[in-house]
């Protein structure tokens, strides 16, 4: 099982800013092992997140992003206290879902 | 019959959604399927085709950030955001990295048009960016040294 997605979402100037390292190797499968042996691809393809059962933000990924994904994205209608749902989805079929607390703006 | 097989026969969400509602996959994710298109060709022209952006139009309302120089190749940080009014989706690919294309982004409404994240390059290169829009496509480039050979 994957590790959990860190997630921070805070208000700031009216919007929730989303923040996510999201733990995963996001083997490009252009690597060899110390034998020379090919290291096979391993890597997200999907991530989805919602708010309120609505989707505020979708990514399809490729190989040719960093291991321990991060992202950073901004979305409007949230206010403190509201549950944001995300969910991945790898290549071999893995997926793990995290929930995160929207948190006021830190004055 | 494996993943993108799954993927190009349902179009999306047809197949995974009969999988979702049989509780192999959740059915939020279900949603996720954008089709990859693109993201299996291994040269810049064609994953730009696959994406239907071979015509993009170079246009000062997108601003893709990125640094001259890479210090570390396997994790370039990438900002790009999208003043093109009615942008859904965002694209980010990597000229000569083995799979160009490195991520496609979705904006429903309400959702600001931007993006930031952290790529790895090959070689050194240049990073586009795409912004869809009313269905066309506008592109912004960045030219990015990397001082140390990249994991592809």
């Amino acid at each position: 099982m994957a590790n959990p997605m860190r997630i921070r979402a805070e208000i700031r100037d009216g919007l929730t800013e989303v923040r996510l390292l999201i733990p995963h190797p996001m083997e490009s499968g252009q690597r060899k092992d110390e034998n020379g042996a090919p290291i096979p691809a391993h890597f997200i393809t999907a991530l989805e997140i919602f708010h309120r059962e609505r989707l505020v933000f979708g990514a399809e990924f490729g190989p040719s992003v960093s291991a321990n994904p991060f992202l950073r994205f901004r979305f409007a209608g949230a206010v403190a206290g509201d549950r944001l749902v995300a969910r991945w989805q790898d290549n071999r079929g893995d997926s793990r879902r995290d929930e995160a607390t929207v948190a006021a703006a830190k004055r | 019959m494996d993943r993108r097989t799954l993927l190009q026969a349902g179009g999306g969400v047809g197949v995974l959604g009969l999988l979702a509602a049989a509780g192999v996959i959740s059915p939020e994710l279900a949603l996720a399927a954008n089709g990859r298109a693109g993201f299996d060709a291994r040269e810049l022209d064609a994953a730009l085709a696959a994406l239907g952006a071979q015509d993009a139009e170079a246009g000062a309302a997108l601003s893709l950030s990125a640094p001259d120089i890479a210090e570390v190749a396997s994790a370039v940080s990438i900002e790009v955001v999208s003043r093109v009014p009615g942008t859904d989706r965002i694209a980010i690919l990597v000229a000569k990295n083995p799979f160009p294309l490195a991520a496609v982004f979705s904006f429903p409404e309400g959702t600001q048009p931007e993006v930031s994240t952290r790529l790895k390059m090959a070689e050194s290169a240049e990073v586009i960016a795409l912004a869809r829009a009313g269905g066309r496509f506008y592109m912004a480039k960045k030219a990015v040294s990397v001082t140390i050979g990249g994991c592809g």
